[in-house]
């Protein structure tokens, strides 16, 4: 097993323990998950799947719960 | 069990089919294939446990997570992880989706054991980054985010402050300040009335000596989050004073509200926002049965022992079921004193300003909202509740601040791809929708 695993954020690698959260990549990168209608950042709130605010594109595919997947080695993914 | 049906789907068979891998549905569900059922388990997450006992389990509920995770796999239930139910076709079938795929599955008899959410409630700056739920920054710790040397306060209400807090600081954070808007009055009834549940005594004892260090104010909540593009610090109010603490995150939940969007789309009746059960959890529905939150807010022991009965009499066992009747009255009690402790106080519905948005989804500011009367008039007018969250979050918060009922369910009870919602339309063949 992998001691870490690397994927990219908006462009930028970066290095999360296995079994780490999409959420948790996008919180260590420092970035919001997406930004609102009215354009505020946003970040993940409810960290169950619910709230549907740590939405992001994981690999082309648009409105991922980022708290609800896993990372992957070469994930990429932008947030929205 | 497994018939091929057109391609892209499967419909799958079930004398029982449990909805929620929490500990209701892992009770309910091996009950029930321990009497000889065949029975199948579905779960949004990839792990069983529900939010209470999300992966990592930690030394208090690890024993009994994996007591209850191997009698499901003993008993030999199915159980479908990464699986969201979306819709109900036809009775007796329900539509779930993964992030591939979409699936039937059929039931004889269900058992709705969807849990509970936080809930939020609205205040200036409570939208910005690392202002999060008390519940939800454990699940992303849990998950994997670093908290060591970090600063959280953790606010609201309910007994999940003092364990979020007591967890938090295990990890290494630096937790000040707990507030609890509770009056002093009323935990001291709660701390009073304890005595009649010695291990909760217990629990709570050790929670304390875990927060050695930490500030617990009672009659004190949130009143702004400050930061540009994240959290940066918050206004808390303490026995009528402010103070202002810097913090890199603020957990904050106002107790529980139960997940009864998928009883209600079934036609199962709720009263005062509760699924409505009988004595051997049978909702109004007879072949569906609920079990856990959804029933009243009374925590692990009481989801326990609910799902149990729910799993005996789905296989006619009311004779063993009526054993445990008395065990769940002895824990109703402590759901109702929960319900009496933490009643939230009017004075949290003064705290949005006329900018606060309180639709997070729509991005709907508290100053359109307050103009309606009802929820319907709000969504239609202003499309509070109809982003992606359905009204999960707002839905409550607008609930305690303008005193909304909120309306009739609709499918799907979760946004759900076109492939999807094609097969039950039957208008767009499951294979051409790409």
């Amino acid at each position: 097993m992998l001691s870490q695993v690397t994927l990219t954020v908006n462009g930028t690698q970066i290095a999360v323990p296995p079994g780490a959260t999409v959420a948790v990549a996008i919180m260590l990168a420092g970035q919001a998950c997406r930004t609102s209608v009215s354009g505020e950042p946003r970040g993940p709130l409810c960290g169950m799947g619910i709230c549907f605010e740590c939405r992001v594109a994981i690999d082309g595919k648009a409105h991922c719960r980022s708290c609800q997947v896993l990372c992957e080695e070469g994930m990429q993914v932008s947030t929205e | 069990m497994k018939t091929s049906r057109e391609a892209g789907h499967t419909t799958t068979r079930f004398e029982v089919l449990v909805v929620g891998g929490g500990p209701a549905g892992m009770a309910a569900a091996a009950r029930a294939a321990e009497c000889g059922l065949r029975v199948g388990l579905v779960d949004d997450n990839f792990r069983l446990g529900g939010q209470i006992w999300r992966s990592q389990p930690d030394a208090d509920s690890g024993a009994e997570a994996s007591k209850w995770a191997e009698r499901v796999f003993k008993a030999g239930v199915t159980v479908l992880y990464g699986l969201r139910v979306v819709d109900q076709p036809e009775a007796g079938i329900l539509l779930a989706e993964s992030s591939e795929r979409f699936s039937e599955l059929a039931y004889e008899k269900l058992v709705l054991a969807t849990g509970a959410r936080e809930r939020f409630l609205p205040f200036p700056g409570w939208t910005l980054p690392n202002v999060m739920g008390a519940g939800g920054l454990q699940a992303i710790v849990k998950s994997g985010l670093p908290i060591d040397g970090k600063r959280v306060v953790v606010a609201g209400t309910g007994p999940l402050l003092l364990a979020v807090a007591a967890y938090l600081r295990s990890h290494g954070a630096q937790v000040p300040l707990v507030c609890e808007q509770a009056t002093w009055g009323s935990l001291t009834r709660f701390g009073l009335a304890l005595s009649r549940w010695p291990a909760k005594v217990i629990q709570g004892l050790q929670l304390r000596r875990d927060l050695t260090g930490t500030r617990f104010a009672a009659n004190s909540w949130p009143l702004t989050a400050h930061g540009q593009q994240a959290l940066e610090s918050v206004t808390i109010t303490r026995a009528g004073r402010t103070e202002t603490i810097a913090c890199d995150y603020l957990a904050c939940g106002f107790h529980l509200v139960p997940n009864i969007e998928l009883p209600r789309l079934l036609g199962c009746t709720a009263t005062n926002g509760y699924v409505t059960v009988d004595d051997f959890q049978q909702t109004t529905i007879p072949s569906i049965f609920c079990a856990g939150e959804p029933t009243s807010i009374g925590g692990v022991e009481l989801a326990i022992i609910e799902g149990q009965i729910a799993g005996l009499a789905v296989a006619g066992r009311a004779a063993e079921a009526r054993l445990l009747f008395g065990k769940r009255e002895r824990a109703r009690r402590f759901a109702r004193l929960l319900d009496r402790t933490f009643q939230l106080r009017s004075e949290l519905s003064k705290l949005p300003s006329a900018e606060t948005i309180i639709c997070r989804c729509e991005d709907v500011l508290y100053s359109r909202l307050r103009k309606h009367t009802s929820w319907r008039a709000a969504k239609l007018h202003t499309r509070c509740g109809m982003g992606p969250c359905q009204g999960r979050v707002c839905g409550p918060a607008t609930q305690f601040l303008f005193n909304w009922n909120p309306d009739s369910v609709r499918p799907p009870v979760f946004p759900a791809r076109i492939e999807t919602m094609a097969a039950v339309t039957g208008q767009l063949e499951p294979s051409a929708a790409k």
